[in-house]
Order: C-alpha cells, then sequence, then structure tokens
C-alpha cells in the first residue's frame, strides 16, 4: 500500500512490525514480568549492569533477536541495507550505549514500553531522542550538501 | 524445567522482536533516518511501526493490572521511579544523536547481527564500550554516597 505523498513510505509493514514488536514486549511483561528494552537487556547479558534478571533470560532474548530478523530475511523479499562508513558507526554506537544506559531505555524501553503505560519519564526520553535524532540528520544534510 | 521457564519466554519474545523489527524496515539505517528527516523526504513509516507497538502493548499493560503474578515467573519486575533528572534527559538526547548518525538503535542492531554481521560489528562493539564506560562514570558518584560521613 502506498501512501499519498510519501512514496517511500510502508505504512503497512509498519503497522505488521509494529504489532509484532508489540506482541513481543506483551510477552515478555505478561509472561516474565520484565520490560522488553533492548540496551537493558543487552547491559544485562553481557554483565556491562548488574541486575535481577536471570543471564539466561537476558540471552534468550538476545539470541531470539537476531534469529527473528533471520526468519523474515529468508521467508519474505529482503534487501542487505547500506551501513554508515564505520568511523560513524563507531562514534554513533559509543553515544547510542553511553546515552541509553546513562537515559535508562532506548527506543523499546521508554518508546514502546513507557509510552504505552504513559510513563512521564519515558514520555520525556522518547521526546528528548526524537527531538535530538532529528537535529542530528538536520545538520548532516546540511553539511552533506 | 526451571531453565526452559527463564529461557523459552525471553527468546520467544526475542524472536518476535527482531522479525517485526526486520518486517517493518527498522533493521535499514535508511528507513530510520528518513523518519528522522521531517525537513527533508520524511518517511513516516516508524510512526506506524511506534503507533501500533504502543497500541499493543497498551492493552498488555491493562491486562497486567489484573494479573498478580506473571505466568512463567514469581513477580513482576518493572520500572518504578517516576522522577525526572538532568540524567534521563541527557542520556536520551546523546542517545539521540547517535540514533541519527547511524539509523540504528540497540534492537536493530543486535538483530542486524544476522543479516549484515560485518556492517553492523563496529557500531555493536561501540556500544558496548559505551555502556561500558558510562557505567564506570557513573559507579563514582554512586560510591562517594556511600561513604559514611
Amino acid at each position: 500500500m502506498m501512501l499519498p505523498g510519501f512514496p517511500d513510505a510502508q505504512p503497512l509493514h509498519g503497522l505488521a512490525g509494529g504489532v509484532l514488536i508489540g506482541l513481543a514486549a506483551a510477552l515478555m511483561l505478561l509472561g516474565a514480568g520484565r520490560i522488553a528494552g533492548v540496551s537493558g537487556i543487552l547491559a544485562r547479558g553481557t554483565g556491562i549492569a548488574p541486575g535481577d534478571m536471570e543471564m539466561s533470560s537476558a540471552w534468550g532474548f538476545l539470541v531470539g533477536l537476531p534469529l527473528g530478523a533471520l526468519l523474515i530475511a529468508l521467508t519474505t523479499r529482503w534487501e542487505p541495507a547500506d551501513f554508515a562508513a564505520w568511523p560513524v558507526l563507531v562514534v554513533a554506537g559509543a553515544l547510542v550505549g553511553f546515552g541509553t544506559r546513562m537515559g535508562s531505555g532506548c527506543t523499546s524501553g521508554h518508546g514502546v514500553c513507557g509510552v504505552s503505560r504513559l510513563s512521564q519519564r519515558s514520555i520525556v526520553a522518547t521526546l528528548s531522542f526524537i527531538a535530538a535524532g532529528i537535529v542530528t540528520v538536520f545538520i548532516q544534510s546540511m553539511i552533506g550538501g | 524445567m526451571s531453565l526452559v521457564r527463564k529461557l523459552l519466554p525471553p527468546l520467544v519474545s526475542g524472536t518476535l522482536f527482531g522479525a517485526g523489527l526486520t518486517l517493518s524496515g527498522m533493521t535499514n539505517p535508511a528507513r530510520v533516518r528518513g523518519f528522522l528527516d521531517v525537513f527533508g523526504a520524511w518517511d513516516p513509516t516508524l510512526a506506524f511501526v511506534m503507533g501500533s507497538a504502543v497500541l499493543v502493548m497498551a492493552v498488555a499493560w491493562r491486562i497486567r493490572s489484573r494479573m498478580g503474578t506473571p505466568i512463567f515467573a514469581e513477580r513482576f519486575s518493572l520500572p518504578d521511579r517516576k522522577d525526572l533528572d538532568g540524567r534521563l534527559i541527557t542520556g536520551s538526547i546523546l542517545f539521540g544523536v547517535g540514533w541519527g548518525l547511524a539509523g540504528l538503535c540497540p534492537g536493530p542492531a543486535v538483530a542486524s547481527l544476522a543479516l549484515s554481521p560485518l556492517s553492523v560489528l563496529p557500531f555493536v562493539v561501540a556500544m558496548l564500550a559505551g555502556m561500558g564506560i558510562q557505567r564506570f562514570i557513573a559507579a563514582k558518584p554512586l560510591r562517594r554516597q556511600a561513604v559514611p560521613e
């Protein structure tokens, strides 16, 4: 389906993928009693942050992420994506790692789990990182011409 | 049996999560940056992703409010902080700058290890380093507070 005015948008894929993400987070909440926050689970699984989440649970989730990605890549028409050059990836990765731990969450924990719970902290965090992302892309487009 | 209880729900959740990220195009940095490019060729797809994910989760929170304990665990372990502080906002802004630069956040980055492992590896390694540095810095003032006067 096309969205008028936005030739690149894929609203149906977006809605379907979002439902899967919502179900994943719902299973984590109602099944395991936890927030499906990827940055927190990653920090826990790698031993970077302490926590009461079992290592085996954290690794179950972390192994599942690429597994699910692989399942979709194998069963749908999937094209490899372009990534930034490695110096940009290193700077961006360091900012994402530092920032998500300092701000206690990322797009999944704050953006999906927290906003849906109407958590004031998560709404403020989500607005902050979306605004910062918009400014960053805008400045890059100015510099890049 | 106990290991299955600890491992299986997060494994199924992670798999659904990774599938959702890939199906929606969120493992493609160009699509994520397209969403952030509101002054250029804006791509609203991510708004649909977050919108439907949030709607499903809003229902889950309603169900949770009527549950005493989770299905596969003894108790709920949920964040309970309500205060806004500088760390929350500063950290989120730093994250947002990195997110905009590379078009990657932690979920799609880990999911991409199966799709484009070599391309995404520098990001994942740097992300773990950033997390470690933050932990190291954050641990200092905590230690100072713990010393009795």
